[in-house]
């Protein structure tokens, strides 16, 4: 009996401690912070973040990269039309040192370098 | 290698027939296994591998060539009075085991160049394999026999070697000692080349696609002529393909008369070929096998996967989302 009860126990402790971690999983894999890049006229070109961790303060974020990349920005709030939360917007082409900035550990936000998707050409 | 030297000089003062014996063997299995390390630090008894050898080795001396058959007469000279001719056998010794050691380096070499194992690689292993196991052999017959000082000298050589192929030495059957991970390693690899040979081939050929042809349409667009060629060189749909394109460069764009992509934008193919490379990544190569050769199609709940033509795998990929693109140029008229 004994026995029995330990592996039914084991059998529940596996799957919920799975479901935690793949739940866990996904949502950090679903959050990828993406970085874009648009053209304007001329060889103007827009950067766009979008999907920086709400746990962050987007407007003090976008303070620094201002003064750190010398552009400048704006945060768009998209939440209610299409549900993409706050996007930061960058004069110019940043893309690569936004990534450096997200991962940054000290003067930046120390994120995973696996949640950064860089799109664009 | 640095842990052996000590060991190799250690053993030269007291015995220099099993020394130069366990270098052999150490020798042979470098040029086995791919990383080349010595494995001299886990030496299991070889007191249980012994009486298997001999027969063995019988068997093959037959089939070993005349050339053998000396330095076999001077191995067993040296048995029959262990400390006697250390001298003279040792230079012979050292002079095949310099030989071996080049030998041993091209192997070695051969097997790094990710091409895995080839034919010649194997050939030499067929052929040195014998030889040392029959010296190993009669030696072990004769430290057998001495006992006392002789009982490290086995446990010493309790290297892992023995042909994979025939399934000799750690790789008998009934063998019950744990195998190290390197020669494990080398064996699953030396296995999985020989099984599927191809693999080696379409890891190097690479995959390749007509570079984009990309013509500038007035100021601002651009004309991506080649489009439906690429699209049917990697069995894609020219809209999925289309659909990525715009995504990731933010654009818009249509189809001309004659099925050219026109982007709005500038665009060089350099950027174009960038992107085509991210598709092709994402969706076109197969993740387990890396072959090209796969199929996207509509999975049952709207999601979309990719068939593996080569390895039979599959995945789902995401769907292409646009997700956010700011506004350029005219403002837009809704907002309030």
């Amino acid at each position: 009996m004994s026995g029995e009860i330990e592996i039914q126990n084991l059998k529940s402790r596996d799957p919920f401690a799975e479901a935690d971690e793949d739940s866990g999983q996904t949502t950090q894999t679903q959050e990828y912070i993406h970085i874009r890049i648009q053209q304007r006229n001329g060889r103007k070109t827009l950067t766009t973040v979008q999907g920086i961790p709400t746990k962050f303060d987007h407007k003090k974020i976008l303070k620094v990269i201002k003064k750190e990349f010398a552009c400048n920005g704006t945060i768009i709030s998209d939440t209610e039309s299409k549900g993409l939360g706050e996007v930061i917007q960058l004069q110019g082409d940043h893309r690569l040192k936004i990534k450096d900035f997200l991962t940054d550990k000290e003067n930046g936000l120390g994120l995973d370098e696996k949640t950064i998707k860089i799109h664009g050409f | 290698m640095s842990t052996e030297e000590p060991a190799l000089q250690r053993r030269a003062s007291r015995k220099s027939v099993a020394f130069t014996e366990e270098k052999l063997v150490v020798d042979a299995d470098g040029s086995v296994t791919v990383m080349a390390t010595p494995n001299d630090d886990t030496k299991d008894t070889a007191v249980s591998h012994t009486p298997r050898t001999p027969p063995l080795a019988a068997a093959l001396r037959a089939s070993t060539d005349a050339s053998q058959a000396p330095a076999d007469g001077a191995a067993d000279g040296a048995e029959a009075n262990p400390d006697g001719l250390d001298l003279s056998l040792m230079k012979k010794k050292k002079k095949k085991v310099k030989k071996e050691d080049g030998e041993s380096g091209d192997g070695a070499a051969a097997a790094g160049g990710e091409e895995a194992i080839d034919l010649s690689m194997k050939k030499k292993k067929k052929k040195k394999v014998p030889k040392e196991e029959d010296e190993f052999a009669k030696k072990l017959e004769a430290l057998n026999l001495e006992g006392g000082e002789s009982a490290e000298a086995p446990a010493e050589e309790g290297v892992q070697d023995g042909d994979m192929e025939k399934g000799t030495g750690i790789w008998a059957h009934d063998e019950t000692r744990t195998i190290n991970y390197d020669p494990l390693l080398s064996r699953f690899f030396a296995l999985l080349a020989q099984k599927n040979p191809d693999h080696a081939s379409t890891g190097t050929r690479s995959y390749k696609i007509p570079p984009p042809q990309c013509l500038r349409e007035g100021n601002k667009k651009t004309i991506f002529a080649n489009l439906p060629e690429i699209c049917k060189r990697m069995k894609r749909a020219d809209e999925h393909v289309t659909a990525y394109l715009f995504a990731e460069l933010g654009t818009s764009g249509s189809v001309d008369g004659s099925r050219r992509l026109v982007i709005k934008g500038r665009f060089q193919q350099k950027q174009i070929e960038n992107v085509l490379r991210t598709y092709i990544i994402e969706y076109v190569t197969c993740k387990t096998c890396r072959s090209p050769n796969t199929e996207l199609s509509k999975g049952e709940n709207r999601l979309y996967f990719i068939t593996c033509n080569s390895c039979g795998s599959r995945r789902s990929v995401q769907a292409i989302k646009t997700g956010f693109s700011a506004q350029v140029g005219k403002r837009r008229k809704m907002q309030g």
